[in-house]
């Protein structure tokens, strides 16, 4: 058969594979409203759980008054704690060893917490039952502030632990300390400390935010009485995860378990925990009967399921006098809220955080990290970036500020100086990772000359003339960042979630008529994992992404993995992608020899076909073999075209970036005005380069408004202040800044496709842009750190001390 | 994120909707476009029995612009009031401060009445209303009758309007020919209530200055208006920022509101200055 497609290049763009700005699959229905989210389930018969809340940050519950509730129409059930305690269950284990209460057991530790659940015929119904429970309280002292809690005589939070002195990740030195962890060569760091020329010294704040994401948490449980099975539909970041989890603390046994993650609106960190709701739907559809749905609104999602960063981050900088950095001290109060639930790798308690000497060939390094409860939500997720990178990158991009204010120098300059250098790689680090690879001085040269960064400084140099001399009240700033990420966890051998090894998986069946379908143990939230890792396949098999099928997220069918967060996607089920492939492409060679009638070695791919070796004239394209593999007895090869593999990488995956962003601030009101924002990503192989552009947009976007706006803020008494979207800021296409993206490519060695994931990159890199655009402005005036957000009147405030108001 | 239970009532005319209130007396509320009142009662914090509904009742509607005054039915929405032309050109400062009102969808729902009946210190148009020394008429039982907008507020929520009684028309007089005029709000984002914002009118006639967000009413301040008058701009912000009272939110903090608030009111005050023909 001779194919009407002749040229190689044809044939190759004709597979829409790697490389390809192939338009996302995904669209065609997110764009028409026809998704399929979780409140979009509707099942025969299903009941509506709402939360009863506690409106105190720390107080005791002395009673629970049911019957008023129950007395309503259409109000079915009323749970509480006391109702799930012969279950075990008024308590559930958090992904961070921690436990939480899953209802309000005797007390409250943050406003917003769930205290009774209450199970109506509709929404409605249980919303008027949520108002008409009589809960009594008797209010404690509150703690918002980690630094109060751990003083000596500040009030018991976790009763429950109380003369606990070992927690999950080693000793508690105080009753409202969760953990310590250490990394690095303490001695030796203070030895440098003490030696050094210069000595930059900092506190920098990360403040607690949240990932918002549009769609918030919700489930549907269903258990059919019948089968005894249990069908939970959820906005799950990671379905078998849950699945385990479930079986694990209800000993409903695994098999009669089926978690579902339809689409989902966003996750972004925020739904990869555990949560109330989820075991309250469980508990209700087996109490029941009936399918049980949970959905937040926004309030819910914002006061109460998991935030994300909260860090202090006090750092001491050492270098010689010339620039080159020889020590990186750093300690971190890690503010938790009420429970552990950070959702990171099991002994990782400060995620990632140790990838802290970012980009730079820092020779001697100390982290300790310790965790703290306060009456504020539980959380501390990965919003947006792998387990604690985020905080690390904006810690150091910092600190790199302070020491070029220490040592009078330009700031690009200094990191240039002190960067890792190409052939250092692989690049052991100070706190113990081991870097795959890095071009960091060709994509900063690049950077600032796109920017042209000479004339920047130049211009700043004569706005700061002009301001001097009256002329003008705005000032200019050039934020500089560099960041090297840590993804793709991860390696099973360091890397779990409680005990669950960080593998992934895809398995891929080819149809007897060279179509195929995919599965993976991700599950998008909308990164286009449908148009992306068909790619892989096309490119790897040789059938147009177009005929391939990709699903995700249904656990009685995708193989285990544990699921999307952390960029892991790429690096980890996108490797495992790319091996199934060779599998089946491996058995594909048999089957096109024994066609082609040559031994096994004399065939050799060719884009979408095997061709004779020296003669490709004769060859069988991937559509024929398929038929073969089903329909023709061939001797020695079992029937079929199918493989699965599950892959456990050797290493992370450090992709890297730089990213300025140059900014206009009105001294008077606070506003801002972005004038520029350059982004260059280097993930690697680019296997969809829209896809990638458009998670640069969209993680900058986040980036801009944790830098400029966004929070998550409390008064002294606990209060939640920012529980809606008129104050918690999320831009609009208003304020989204333009973005200018570009990019090198270094692909990561240990790889099978060398793409090392882009999700996150953005978020991690572009809030130290934005961020050290706002204090270079001020560099000149005097101002050394402050910190986030940067909304108006912060800004204001810096301008304010600094004396520029007159 | 639910409301309590309520009675849904849609009239059709005025007379009905009266009766409506009448027969309910503070059990019942009117709604116009929801925008404000809709989500005060999913967070429950209003609680309302007998719902009536204005937006069949056509009476309550349009722009009608004549030589000396414009007269707007309460239930024209924020957006009819961008788009008439008449209007905009009557009185250029509506479409110009309605612009900073929210974001397209809530304009399209909320009504020039709702936005200034109920007092919310955080609306635009009651502020603007007072700098244009609009006057609201308002109906009840007994009939209308008219209140001054620079004497409708009285605190957060409070007016001078019955609870009985409907607005139904704004009325405003014309400034002069060529006035100069200027809306200027600084908020943090599209869709967000002001941290400051100041209309200010100048002419022939004299220049009238009021405030939004500033205080818990609109502040309409006469002193800086007679400096404006009198070309002294310094005097007239000094006399505006003396008359406001603002508190800390998430906006910020008090001295900060005060410092954008003197900003603000300046670049209004500018602003009118120069566009003023004569
Ligand atoms: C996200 C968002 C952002 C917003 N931003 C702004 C902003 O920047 N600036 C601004 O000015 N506004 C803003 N608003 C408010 C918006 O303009 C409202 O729609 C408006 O204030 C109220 O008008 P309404 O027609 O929606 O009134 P409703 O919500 O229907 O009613 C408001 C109140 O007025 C009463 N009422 C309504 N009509 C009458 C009448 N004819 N007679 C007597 N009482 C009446 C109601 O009983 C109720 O108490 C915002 C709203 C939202 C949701």
């Amino acid at each position: 058969m001779k194919d009407e497609v002749t040229s190689t290049e044809e044939r190759r763009e004709n597979l829409k594979g790697m490389g390809c700005a192939r338009k996302r699959v995904e669209d065609v229905r997110f764009t028409q409203g026809k998704g399929n989210y979780v409140d979009d389930i509707k099942m025969d018969g299903m009941l509506f759980g709402d939360f009863v809340r506690s409106p105190y940050a720390h107080a005791r519950v002395t009673s629970i008054n049911k019957e008023a509730a129950l007395a309503i129409p259409g109000v079915v059930a009323v749970l509480t704690a006391e109702d799930l305690a012969p279950l075990g269950l008024h308590w559930m284990p958090t992904l961070a060893g921690d436990k939480q209460m899953v209802l309000a057991d005797g007390k409250v530790l943050f406003q917003g917490q769930e205290v009774a659940f209450v199970v109506a015929n509709d929404r409605y119904a249980a919303s008027d039952g949520v108002e008409a429970v009589e809960v009594d309280y008797e209010d404690l002292p509150v703690v918002t502030d980690p630094f109060k809690a751990l003083e000596p005589d500040a009030p018991v939070l976790r009763e429950d632990l109380e003369g606990q002195t070992e927690g999950a990740h080693g000793p508690r030195k105080h009753h409202n300390h969760i953990f310590t962890w250490e990394q690095g060569d303490e001695a030796a760091t203070e030895q440098v400390m003490s030696t050094a020329d210069v000595v930059a010294e900092e506190m920098v704040y990360y403040h607690r935010t949240h990932p918002n994401p549009l769609e918030t948490c919700g489930c549907v449980a269903s258990m059919d009485k019948v089968t005894g099975k249990l069908t939970l539909y959820g906005t799950f970041q990671a379905p078998h995860a849950i699945r385990t989890i479930v079986s694990l603390i209800s000993s409903i046994p695994e098999h009669k378990i089926r978690v579902v993650s339809p689409d989902i609106g966003g996750g972004f960190g925020n739904k990869v925990g555990a949560y109330s709701g989820y075991v309250c739907s469980v508990v209700a559809s087996i109490v029941t009967g009936k399918p049980v749905k949970w959905v937040e609104d926004k309030m819910d999602n914002l006061m109460s399921t998991a935030f994300a960063r909260d860090y202090w981050m006090k750092g001491k900088i050492a270098a010689t006098k010339e620039g080159k950095i020889t020590g990186l001290h750093c300690h971190v109060i890690g503010d938790h809220g009420g429970f552990d639930a950070c959702a990171d790798p099991t002994k990782f308690p400060a995620g990632f955080f140790n990838i802290c000497t970012g980009s730079y060939d820092i020779p001697t390094a100390y982290l300790s990290v310790d965790g703290v409860y306060t009456n504020k939500a539980p959380g501390g997720v990965a919003y947006r970036c792998s387990f604690r990178v985020t905080e690390a990158a904006y810690f150091i991009e910092r600190m790199i500020e302070v020491l070029a204010i220490k040592l009078d120098m330009d700031s690009a300059e200094l990191r240039r100086i002190n960067f890792i250098k190409k052939e250092q790689f692989p690049y052991q680090s100070a706190l113990g990772w081991e870097y795959d690879s890095g071009d960091y001085h060709t994509a900063w040269d690049k950077a600032l000359e796109a920017v042209d960064y000479k004339a920047l400084r130049a211009e700043q140099a004569q706005r700061i003339e002009d301001f001097k001399a009256g002329k003008t009240r705005k000032l200019m700033g050039v934020g500089l960042s560099f960041f090297t990420e840590i993804v793709g966890a991860g390696p099973v051998k360091n890397c779990d979630i409680l005990g669950l090894g960080m593998f992934d998986s895809c398995e891929i069946r080819i149809h007897p008529t060279g179509s195929a379908i995919a599965r993976l143990g991700t599950i998008s939230q909308g990164q286009g994992h449908a148009t992306a890792f068909a790619q892989i396949i096309a490119s790897e098999i040789g059938i147009p992404a177009d005929d391939i099928t990709l699903e995700e997220g249904d656990t009685d069918t995708a193989p285990y993995g544990l699921g999307t967060y952390g960029s892991r996607s790429m690096p980890v089920a996108g490797a495992a992608t790319a091996m199934a492939s060779r599998k089946i492409k491996a058995k594909a060679q048999m089957i096109a020899a024994y066609l082609l009638e040559v031994h096994d070695d004399d065939v050799e791919f060719d884009v979408d076909r095997f061709a004779v070796k020296g003669n490709p004239e004769r060859f069988k394209t991937m559509k024929e073999i398929a038929f073969a593999a089903y329909n023709q007895a061939i001797p020695g090869v079992e029937p079929g075209l199918e493989a699965v593999s599950y892959y456990d990488p050797p290493n992370m995956t450090y992709p890297f970036g730089a990213y300025i962003c140059v900014m206009e601030l009105d001294v008077d009101t606070g506003e801002h005005e972005i004038r520029k924002f350059y982004a260059l990503d280097d993930c690697g192989t680019r296997v969809n380069p829209m896809i990638i552009e458009g998670q640069v947009h969209g993680g900058a976007t986040e980036g801009y408004a944790i830098a400029m706006g966004q929070e998550i803020a409390y008064d002294e008494m606990g209060n939640h202040k920012t529980a809606t979207l008129m104050d918690f800021f999320v831009p609009t296409a208003m304020e989204t800044p333009t973005y200018q993206t570009d990019f090198t490519v270094t692909p990561s060695p240990h790889h099978p496709i060398g793409a090392k994931g882009v999700g996150e990159s953005p978020n991690v890199g572009s809030v130290p842009a934005f961020s050290n655009a706002v204090h270079d402005a001020f560099r000149a005036f005097g101002l050394v750190q402050s910190h986030m957000p940067h909304d108006h009147w912060r800004v204001w405030r810096i301008a304010d001390e600094l004396g520029l108001h007159g | 994120m639910i409301p309590a239970a309520f009675e849904y009532h849609r009239p059709a005319d005025l007379a009905s909707a009266l009766s409506i209130l009448n027969t309910h007396g503070d059990e019942a509320r009117v709604v116009a476009g929801g925008h404000s009142l809709i989500p005060m009662m999913k967070l429950r914090m209003t609680e309302i029995g007998h719902l009536v509904d204005l937006q069949d009742i056509a009476s309550l509607r349009g722009i009608e612009v004549t030589s000396d005054s414009v007269v707007i039915g309460a239930m024209t929405t924020q957006h009819e009031l961008i788009t008439s032309d008449a209007l905009a050109t009557a009185l250029p400062i509506i479409r110009e401060a309605a612009l900073l009102i929210a974001d397209p969808q809530v304009r399209y729902m909320g009504t020039l009445g709702g936005n200034v009946a109920n007092g919310d210190p955080g609306n635009d148009m009651p502020g603007l209303m007072q700098c244009l020394d609009a006057r609201f008429t308002v109906e009840g039982a007994d009939g209308p009758r008219e209140i001054k907008a620079r004497a409708y507020y009285e605190s957060a929520y409070f007016t001078a309007r019955e609870e009985e009684e409907i607005l139904t028309k704004v009325t405003i007089p014309l400034p002069a020919a060529g006035h100069g005029f200027a809306y200027e709000k600084q908020k943090r984002k599209v869709g967000d209530y002001a941290t400051a914002a100041c209309g200010v009118i100048v002419s022939g006639d004299g220049a009238s200055v009021a405030m939004t967000n500033l205080a818990d009413t609109p502040i309409w301040s006469e002193q800086a208006g007679t400096a404006l008058a009198a070309g002294d701009v310094d005097g007239a912000v000094a006399a505006a920022l003396a008359a406001i009272d603002p508190q800390e939110d998430m906006r910020g903090p008090i001295a900060f509101k005060r410092h954008v608030a003197g900003v603000v009111i300046r670049r209004a005050m500018e602003r009118a200055l120069t566009r003023a023909k004569g």
